[in-house]
């Protein structure tokens, strides 16, 4: 068959070009333009070039904040991802307890994230809220205003609460798609525990793993709004992560230039990630 | 191997079950002999695979004793059974080779490995899966994946009993053939008791020397195929098996005569079944022979299935089922007569027997 060409055809696609370049095109070329310019306000601008870039790159600030993120990242996904198999695996499949799991699973998920930062910031408050209060009145010298681990240990507690649902919910899924003959089978063939999970569960939750660890990964990478309600970055710099670091740049003290360069960088990085993901994602799914 | 005995077991899926149709199981009294081959028949929802779970502990029964060699097994479990079972649809570890996969079952019990190896080669041959071995069995085809499920059950020889539960239903039908003859030769050769689930009649009648046929919970009738066929116990036997299935039809009965309507059939023996509620005459379509003489019959159509013809009717008014020879010409008024030695009379569907006041 013939086809009809008809150029007024591209006016179509028309509305959603609109609609990507208001909402993605342009505010990511006006922070390529700041990068590489330099400006006291007025609206004025000077060339700077890659100066911007190779300041980023070169500066501690940058690295610390970039390693804070990683550790960060890597503790969380190593305590989540299990924990949430962990509970996934003693979930009830059948009964009553389905829906009261899984509306108290969903619960977390369900709250606002700056919500989730004050209900930890008060809750670990060492004056009125219940975790800090308790903590120190058993003896537990605990305090995470002015203790960089406490802070860190609040936070990736916070994380794990706030998150660890994500991968629970997920697991479930790819757990309870598992037909009851695989659980007989290997109750016939005399497998064990650990080899059913090993042989049967862990292979069906393969998929939706990848998937959580991917959603997980991304979104600790990017973290920015609970931290900084709980500890603003502090005590010192030791919670600053990327994001945090980045707004303080930008907007507290409005070094535009650095700010943008940096947004540059941790957005390749970010689409980096992305595309490994991605990578591994589907040539998993070709090696079926 | 083992002689496992079913004492008056029953199982119920809901609590607290009173009624009889709260159980799926009604009461069953079967004893399975040391190195049989049984089939057990019936339609789907019958309470078959139930019974088959029983039997290998994957469900406990609600009632009754198991035994196994005369000792009670009742409250051992599915692995201190040591019973090898086969499922309807393929159950394959993905992530395993098909080696692995068919290792699996005797590495979990700490068989020495060279053991292991010699049994695993000598049923993947059997299977005819050699060329396969070291690849992972996540891409293989159904019926070689149902194959690899076969496989495990055979691959242990220590085992009490082998229990298939309709394990051919995923399975291309040349395939079923080549597969159901090698478990009937495995059956010859080692001499397993195996219990073999089904709604096929062909199947079961080929692969078992005693057929259980099951109706609503419990056993109708066991008996060589030969017997299910000359002489079915209740009316769902004689629908049951045969295609067509058995000619029932309502008469009453006065000595040796049975009265359909307007006509009297002359009956082998004296029946007892004279006060006994719903009183029915059973005779295959194999026995009804069509001539020139007998009771008059309307021709509803005639299928000609290859071998033979079917010819469907009416006899005062109840629909009947005749097979006519390939060559065999049907008159143009045709009328019917049924030959003794198929007939058998039924009371509230049970058959009955000459003799009076006995039931078979």
């Amino acid at each position: 068959m013939d086809k009809t060409w008809n150029n007024r055809a591209w006016f179509m696609v028309l509305p959603v070009l609109l609609l990507v370049a208001f909402s993605a095109v342009i505010p990511l070329m006006t922070v390529v333009n700041y990068s590489v310019q330099d400006t006291f306000g007025n609206n004025e601008f000077f060339w700077a070039g890659s100066e911007w870039f190779q300041e980023m790159l070169t500066s501690d600030r940058f690295w610390e904040a970039m390693g804070r993120n990683l550790i960060f990242s890597f503790v969380i996904l190593a305590i989540e991802i299990p924990l949430g198999i962990f509970i996934a695996l003693n979930m009830p499949k059948s009964g009553w307890g389905v829906p009261v799991c899984l509306v108290l699973m969903a619960l977390p998920l369900l709250i606002p994230w700056n919500v989730v930062g004050t209900i930890w910031q008060v809750f670990g408050r060492v004056d009125i809220g219940l975790l800090g209060y308790t903590l120190n009145a058993l003896g537990v010298d605990y305090n995470y205003v002015n203790d960089s681990f406490d802070a860190w240990v609040t936070v990736i507690v916070m994380d794990i609460w706030h998150w660890t649902s994500l991968v629970v919910l997920l697991c479930y899924a790819g757990l309870v798609s598992i037909p009851d003959a695989y659980y007989q089978a290997a109750k016939i063939d005399g497998a064990s525990r650990w080899a059913v999970f090993r042989y049967i569960q862990l292979p069906k939750m393969n998929r939706v793993l990848l998937i959580a660890v991917l959603l997980r990964f991304m979104d600790s990478f990017m973290i920015y709004t609970e931290p900084f309600v709980v500890t603003g970055g502090g005590p010192g710099n030791s919670t600053t992560f990327l994001s945090i670091d980045l707004v303080k740049m930008a907007v507290g003290q409005f070094d535009l230039g650095p700010a943008a360069a940096m947004s540059i960088i941790y957005f390749l990085i970010v689409l980096l990630l992305s595309w490994v993901f991605y990578t591994v994602m589907t040539n998993y799914d070709a090696e079926r | 191997m083992a002689r496992i005995d079913l004492d008056h077991v029953r199982h119920a899926y809901g609590p607290n079950p009173s009624r009889p149709e709260d159980f799926a199981l009604r009461e069953v009294n079967q004893v399975f002999e040391d190195g049989g081959a049984y089939a057990l028949l019936g339609p789907s929802g019958c309470g078959k695979t139930t019974l088959l779970n029983i039997i290998s502990g994957l469900l406990h029964p609600s009632h009754g004793r198991l035994l196994f060699n005369g000792d009670d097994a009742t409250e051992l479990s599915t692995q201190g059974r040591n019973i090898a079972q086969v499922f309807q649809f393929p159950v394959i570890y993905d992530t395993m080779t098909v080696y692995d996969n068919l290792a699996f079952p005797l590495r979990n019990r700490g068989v020495a490995e060279p053991d292991v190896d010699r049994k695993v080669r000598e049923i993947i041959k059997m299977i005819d899966l050699e060329d396969w071995s070291k690849r992972k069995a996540r891409g293989l085809t159904a019926d070689q994946k149902q194959k690899i499920s076969l496989g495990r059950g055979l691959v242990r020889s220590d085992v009490n009993a082998i229990l298939f539960d309709e394990p051919l239903t995923v399975i291309d039908p040349h395939m079923k053939w080549v597969l159901r003859s090698q478990l009937k030769q495995l059956h010859r050769q080692f001499g397993y008791t195996m219990v073999y689930v089904t709604h096929d009649q062909t199947e079961a009648l080929t692969f078992a020397d005693t057929v259980v046929v099951m109706h609503d919970g419990q056993i109708v009738q066991i008996g060589t195929p030969a017997e299910l066929f000359e002489r079915p116990k209740h009316t769902f036997v004689g629908y049951f098996i045969g295609s067509p299935g058995m000619n029932v039809l309502p008469v009453t009965v006065e000595g040796r005569k049975a009265r359909l309507g307007e006509q009297t059939i002359e009956l082998p023996v004296a029946p007892s079944a004279e006060g006994q509620g719903k009183v029915e005459l059973g005779i295959r379509p194999e026995y009804i022979r069509i001539g020139a003489l007998g009771m008059p019959v309307k021709v509803r159509k005639v299928e000609d299935i290859g071998r033979h013809k079917v010819l469907r009717a009416s006899l005062e008014g109840q629909e009947i089922a005749a097979i006519v020879g390939e060559d065999e010409s049907i008159p143009e008024n045709p009328r019917v007569r049924f030959d003794p030695a198929g007939i058998n009379i039924y009371a509230n569907s049970w058959r009955v027997d000459g003799e009076p006041g006995r039931r078979v």
